[in-house]
């Protein structure tokens, strides 16, 4: 089968401003919210929903920061990982801390993902926002509060996400193996 | 490269360059975890490693320790005064012994040269050596190049003079193969007689004089004299020693550059080096004590990895 061209282009433009209206109405001011990109591929989303919403809100900063989870997984010995940097220079003490991961697959990495978080101290709530859901497909019982797509697809398909600043174009396909 | 080639640390001259940066990198992801409020991962939950000291440590022991409680390994510790090896228990026995008792991982620290090498054939574990006689610290050379990273951004090129006793020195030598493969140049300084005479043949030049030493590197690491592994008498003195190889603080700041200070510990305050050499802003002395640990939590980490691979 042929790689399938999920999204692209406006479409792709129009999800991620979706995505930002519906924590801008959850969140607000973002004053006491941080978002929080999972390293390798979520920090992309994490940066691009920072971006956005800094626009739309017309403010400065709104706290963003990137979590390696190598050291949480529940695979390290199964296959060989290497760790990425962290990256968060604020407190999430009694925040409201949004986890973003590109794609929200069997939930393991999310599982530890909360793990890694939870070194950084206690937040007051945390949320889970991805750019797409592939759905029936969980190994643990977690699901995003904020979804770009929900997909139905099969283990031995792929999801590749691929960003204007790496990749030179904002494009999701799905791929067969 | 994701993974290292070996499946034990025997010693630095058995890595490649490829794992040498391997384990740095994984370093610094693990410094990053110990300076967070909670400096704890969960990697290494189900491996229970031994830690076996047939000498004496303090530094080592204590920072590989914390390094498998900040993985949160299960430890045990074993040291030889008091056990079975003083009735007689062959190496190889006290360590089936233990590994019985489903042990995965193995730190040893023993006064025989490849004792660690001797052990990895004979045990079904992971072994990391820890210091073997005069042979090899692999940890302590791995961190003193994450030191010198951290500092100087680089290690290629640079400059480097191990000062002291090399001859009865495991961390000059696991220095020497690290630096080297890491495309650092390499002099030794010290006494004649506290220099070995097959030195040159690792490509490393021998400069008996410090100042000329101290002139051309960019870091100075000065090892401790090792007064209870000399059965005979190297130098007549220590007041001598000290006046030929010993680094003060006038010596340091009339250097017409500023040098990195080194010491791998425990330190004799005013026979190697004095004591506002050590606590001047040029040391890295206690740099290199915090880095030991995140190294060896990579090391570990890596090894660990391995299982299974």
């Amino acid at each position: 089968m042929k790689p399938k061209i999920l999204l692209e282009k406006d479409q792709f433009d129009v999800t991620i401003k979706r995505l930002c209206h519906q924590l801008i109405e959850i969140h607000n001011d973002f004053k006491n919210s941080a978002l929080i990109g999972l390293q390798p591929r979520g920090i992309f989303l994490a940066h691009r929903i920072k971006k956005e919403l800094e626009t739309i809100l017309n403010i400065k900063k709104i706290n963003c920061g990137e979590l390696d989870i190598t050291f949480y997984r529940d695979d390290f010995r199964k296959k060989e990982l290497i760790p990425t940097k962290t990256n968060i220079d604020f407190s999430i003490e009694d925040r409201n801390v949004i986890l973003i991961d590109d794609v929200l697959f069997t939930g393991r990495t999310i599982r530890a993902g909360l793990d890694a978080m939870l070194a950084f101290g206690r937040p007051k709530d945390v949320e889970l926002l991805v750019l797409v859901d592939r759905r029936f497909s969980r190994h643990v019982p977690i699901q995003a509060k904020y979804t770009g797509m929900i997909i139905d697809s099969i283990t031995s398909q792929n999801v590749k996400v691929e960003w204007k600043e790496t990749d030179g174009k904002d494009k999701v396909t799905l791929l067969n193996k | 490269m994701s993974h290292l080639s070996v499946n034990h640390l025997l010693g630095i001259k058995y890595l490649t360059k490829n794992d040498i940066e391997l384990i740095l990198s994984t370093a610094q992801n693990f410094k990053e975890v110990i300076n967070r409020p909670i400096k704890k991962v969960p990697s290494l939950r189900d491996i229970t490693v031994a830690n076996l000291f047939f000498e004496n440590s303090t530094r080592t022991k204590l920072s590989f320790e914390l390094a498998q409680k900040r993985l949160s390994a299960d430890v045990i510790n074993f040291s030889a005064s008091g056990s079975s090896v003083k009735k007689g228990e062959t190496l190889i026995d006290t360590v089936n012994n233990i590994l019985a008792m489903k042990v995965d991982m193995i730190v040893m620290r023993h006064a025989s040269a490849g004792a660690a090498v001797f052990l990895s054939k004979k045990v079904n574990s992971k072994i990391i050596n820890a210091g073997d006689g005069a042979h090899e610290h692999p940890t302590q050379a791995l961190l003193d190049a994450f030191s010198i990273q951290e500092k100087l951004g680089s290690i290629k090129g640079k400059k480097i003079v191990i000062v002291g006793d090399i001859l009865h020195s495991r961390v000059a030598l696991s220095n020497i193969f690290c630096l080297q493969k890491l495309g650092a140049q390499v002099k030794v300084c010290g006494p004649q007689t506290l220099i070995p005479k097959f030195i040159t043949s690792l490509g490393v030049e021998v400069e008996p004089n410090l100042r000329k030493a101290l002139e051309w590197c960019d870091v100075a690491n000065m090892l401790r004299i090792q007064l209870e592994r000399q059965d005979i008498k190297y130098f007549p003195t220590l007041r001598e020693y000290t006046m030929m190889y010993g680094l003060n603080k006038d010596m340091l700041d009339s250097l017409s550059k500023k040098i990195v200070i080194m010491h791998p510990g425990p330190i004799n305050r005013g026979v190697e080096i004095t004591s506002d050499v050590a606590d001047s802003k040029q040391s890295i002395i206690l740099n290199q004590v915090e880095n030991g640990v995140a190294v060896r939590m990579a090391v570990m980490f890596l090894l660990a990895g391995r299982q299974g691979s």
